[in-house]
């Protein structure tokens, strides 16, 4: 990497268990970006058509520019040798946090508009907070990252929008999309033991507080959409503490290919 | 040869020689990119934010600084990334708007920056058609051929371009 990373500004200020802490939650931010941006970079060159084609690819690469902030920020925490690409291409499937949703596979485009809506939803919401982080490496990501994620929020908005109330056919696939992944989209915002305790320290926000905001905007876009919103769906939990669907060990055989066969090769 | 220490305003110089690679006509000083620069002793230390998170572009940029100045005959070059304060087309140079339009990609339009995602559908921002100049023009998509530029379309000329997007 010819790039060096910022300088830490905090990092000696935190008491080695924090920063433990701390290196396992940004490894989930990072892990999360890194999923789903390689999942829409499957796209690439079979997007239904060109302009949409390159706006997942878009999207996919600012997911993995925010990812490789982030492992670069989860290396310097970590303080062993490893780094940013050991963290991303040479962990095993259990030691992924990311939430089960950016895993479940692309499908049509449909599956994918509505993965990205609940997902964006989330993102765009936490980012605006984590801006706000006393943590100043968390704060400067969220300030950059965020902007994108807004394009994102917006993309996938209009296209549930396009697609609810767009045909029969549209709407029936997206309609089956949502009964499919909705079961996934509680985990995003429902914090596991170990997020708990950072949320208590103020370096992370508190996901209650996104809530009303998510919520408001998941509304009117379903209004939008004419569809209902689902209601009294059993939420999937554990892609945050390494459990994991059947995907994510697909995704990594061939993310990991080439670190794997060929290890330490770098561009 | 007894290495010269070089001074901040020669680096500057130097910079200004540097371009984007994905638009060529613009240096990386009117992309805005280089928020400083320091030079203590032989050892040269630039500061650049980059545009979008996942530009490719980042790296070949720094690739390009460290050449223009080893060029020069100075080797001891560190490039620190800076990601706060987030880089805003704002700090896109005057000179770089107008180089822009000429090489045919609308510059950005200042104060327009997609910060109001709940505003869906709302009305595309008007840019000129940098070929005919006229305002008659409609989004396309807005993710366009890199990570800073949509895809407008001119509806006079009916020519496709790229606009260089406000990001603030
Ligand atoms: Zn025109």
């Amino acid at each position: 990497m010819q790039v060096a990373p910022s300088e830490t500004v905090a990092l000696n200020s935190y008491s080695p268990e924090l920063r433990q802490q701390l290196f396992q939650y940004v490894l989930q931010l990072a892990d999360t970006s890194l999923i789903l941006g390689h999942r829409l970079s499957e796209w690439c060159g079979h997007g239904p058509i060109l302009e949409q084609d390159l706006a997942m690819a878009n999207i996919a690469l600012d997911l993995l520019g925010e990812t490789r902030s982030l492992y670069q920020y989860a290396a310097e925490l970590e303080g062993q040798d490893r780094t940013e690409d050991d963290l991303a291409f040479l962990r095993l499937a259990v030691e992924y946090k990311n939430p089960l949703l950016v895993e479940q596979p692309n499908g049509d485009f449909g599956d994918t508009v509505a993965r990205q809506f609940l997902f964006d939803n989330f993102h765009y919401h936490f980012l605006l907070q984590l801006k706000a982080s006393p943590d100043e490496r968390l704060a400067a990501i969220a300030e950059k990252a965020v902007k994108e994620a807004a394009y994102h929020l917006k993309w996938s908005s209009e296209w549930m929008i396009r697609l609810g109330d767009g045909t029969e056919e549209s709407r029936q696939r997206l309609d089956k999309a949502l009964g499919n992944l909705w079961r996934y989209s509680g985990e995003l915002t429902t914090p596991t033991a170990a997020e708990k305790a950072l949320q208590a320290t103020g370096i992370i926000p508190d996901y209650a507080g996104l809530l009303p905001k998510m919520e408001a905007h998941l509304n009117h876009v379903f209004q939008e959409a004419t569809l209902p919103v689902p209601q009294g769906v059993f939420m999937m939990t554990g892609g945050k503490e390494g459990r994991h669907t059947e995907h994510l060990g697909y995704i990594l055989a061939e993310l990991q290919y080439m670190q794997r066969t060929y290890p330490g090769m770098r561009w | 040869m007894v290495a010269k220490a070089p001074t901040e305003e020669r680096i500057w110089q130097l910079l200004e020689e540097v371009s984007d690679p994905e638009v060529p006509v613009l240096s990386i000083l009117d992309l805005g990119i280089v928020r400083g620069v320091k030079v203590d002793g032989e050892q040269v230390t630039v500061s650049i934010t980059p545009t979008y998170s996942g530009c490719p572009a980042m790296n070949t940029i720094a690739t390009d600084i460290r050449l223009r100045l080893l060029a020069e005959g100075i080797p001891n070059v560190t490039i620190h990334n800076q990601l706060s304060p987030a880089w805003t087309t704002d700090w896109m140079s005057q000179a770089g708007r107008e180089k822009l339009e000429a090489y045919g990609i609308a510059p950005p339009v200042d104060g327009t920056a997609t910060g109001h995602v709940l505003n869906l559908f709302g009305k595309d921002t008007a840019v000129r058609c940098p070929l005919c100049k006229s305002d008659h023009t409609h989004l396309v998509s807005q993710f366009g051929s890199t990570a800073c530029k949509a895809h407008y379309q001119c509806d006079d000329c009916h020519e496709p371009f790229d606009y260089f997007k406000c990001h603030a």
